[in-house]
């Protein structure tokens, strides 16, 4: 296969292109090229997670377009400071994602309690506390760009991920026969 | 120039003017003290008149402490006068503290053994101000809150402070239409801005600590 074969020119000559791949690589290429982030931010981080989608970053370029309701999403980016008030409709909302579902836990108070980790009574010592993160994107915010830098690197998570054969279904399935 | 080709150019221009340059009488006026004629209006009052009219009122036992010569001088009141007091420096023509700035609240912790509120007080049109104190005494372990009357059917912005206060610090406000916690959960134990405030090991199987 070569560019050549995929351009225009070469449709409209009728002169088609066959793609060889792996199933498992097709679907992960389409998991990973329409990442849809539950729209919600928390604190701080949440303006910068806007900005991140916003014209001048423009996320969508990856196929990121924040979704309205848990549903619909695929990602669920922490982007703030969680307070024990919010951790319960947090575990709630992440529960309301179908699977297969992603965290990415963005800036210092998702990640670990941030700037409240000793006398911060009424914030949650990170959102791993609560659900379970894929991602960690360290700063205080962090600037749309290391925001993206996670979101690559999800995508490289998700493209050596296997949907035929789930790893953990696998390393369970072999533990009962055995 | 404008006035001669579109004269009604010029009435808005004056009108926008007029808005914009809010005197004291404008504001007396929108506020509706008829009874000050706004040639009459009197000055605004500094703070050792306001103490005498205070005495001159409510007598002088009313003044337990006062601190003239602190940045923003304040007056301690006894507890149970703080609404009444209030009420009539809203009410009263020569105060007429309009707006509640701000409700603070304070533990001084278990050594000193006591608790504080202190009420910012401003009137717009006479541009004065006023800081009222009250100290409780803190209440030990399995002991009621000590207790506050409620200002917040003088001024609408106590209610909301009031429950930050009864939250936070654990003062209650007596008359309080919705005395309940307004930042921390509904289900939260303790006040966490006292000073010997434990924090929980678990809320809702979440650990607390770091």
């Amino acid at each position: 296969m070569t560019d050549h074969n995929l351009s225009f020119s070469a449709e409209k000559t009728g002169v088609g292109g066959v793609v060889i791949t792996k199933l498992d690589d097709l679907l992960n290429w389409a998991r990973l090229s329409s990442l849809w982030p539950m729209g919600f931010g928390l604190a701080c981080c949440a303006i910068e997670m806007m900005g991140a989608y916003a014209s001048g970053y423009d996320l969508d370029r990856f196929g990121v377009f924040p979704r309205p309701s848990p549903r619909q999403s695929d990602v669920m980016i922490v982007a703030g400071t969680v307070t024990f008030k919010m951790a319960d409709r947090i575990r709630r909302l992440y529960e309301q994602m179908p699977e297969p579902r992603y965290v990415i836990s963005m800036g210092s108070c998702s990640n670990c309690g941030g700037p409240y980790w000793e006398h911060g009574y009424h914030v949650v010592k990170g959102v791993d506390r609560i659900i379970p993160v894929d991602i960690y994107v360290p700063g205080c915010p962090p600037r749309p760009e290391a925001l993206i830098g996670g979101i690559l690197k999800l995508q490289e998570k998700i493209r050596n991920e296997s949907l035929l054969a789930p790893e953990a279904l696998l390393q369970l399935t072999s533990r009962e026969s055995a | 120039m404008i006035s001669e080709f579109q004269p009604w150019i010029s009435d808005v221009i004056y009108e926008s003017i007029c808005y914009i340059r809010i005197s004291r009488e404008s504001l007396f006026k929108r506020y509706s003290i008829s009874l000050i004629h706004p040639s009459k209006s009197r000055p605004a009052m500094n703070f050792t008149e306001l103490k005498d009219h205070l005495i001159h009122h409510f007598g002088a036992t009313l003044i337990l402490k006062d601190a003239a010569a602190a940045l923003q001088p304040s007056l301690n009141l006894p507890a149970e006068k703080i609404a009444e007091v209030c009420q009539f420096l809203h009410e009263n023509e020569q105060t007429y503290f309009d707006f509640l700035e701000c409700i603070t609240a304070i533990d001084n912790g278990p050594a000193k053994g006591t608790m504080e509120v202190i009420y910012h007080l401003y009137s717009i049109p006479y541009e004065h101000a006023l800081v009222l104190r009250v100290e409780l005494p803190r209440n030990q372990e399995g002991e009621p809150l000590p207790e506050v009357p409620s200002v917040s059917h003088i001024w609408r912005t106590a209610d909301w402070h009031e429950r930050e206060a009864f939250d936070l610090v654990g003062i209650t406000f007596i008359g309080h239409q919705d005395l309940r916690r307004i930042l921390c959960a509904a289900d939260w134990v303790g006040n966490p801005l006292r000073k010997d405030y434990q924090i929980q090991e678990r809320y809702h199987g979440i650990k607390v600590a770091y």
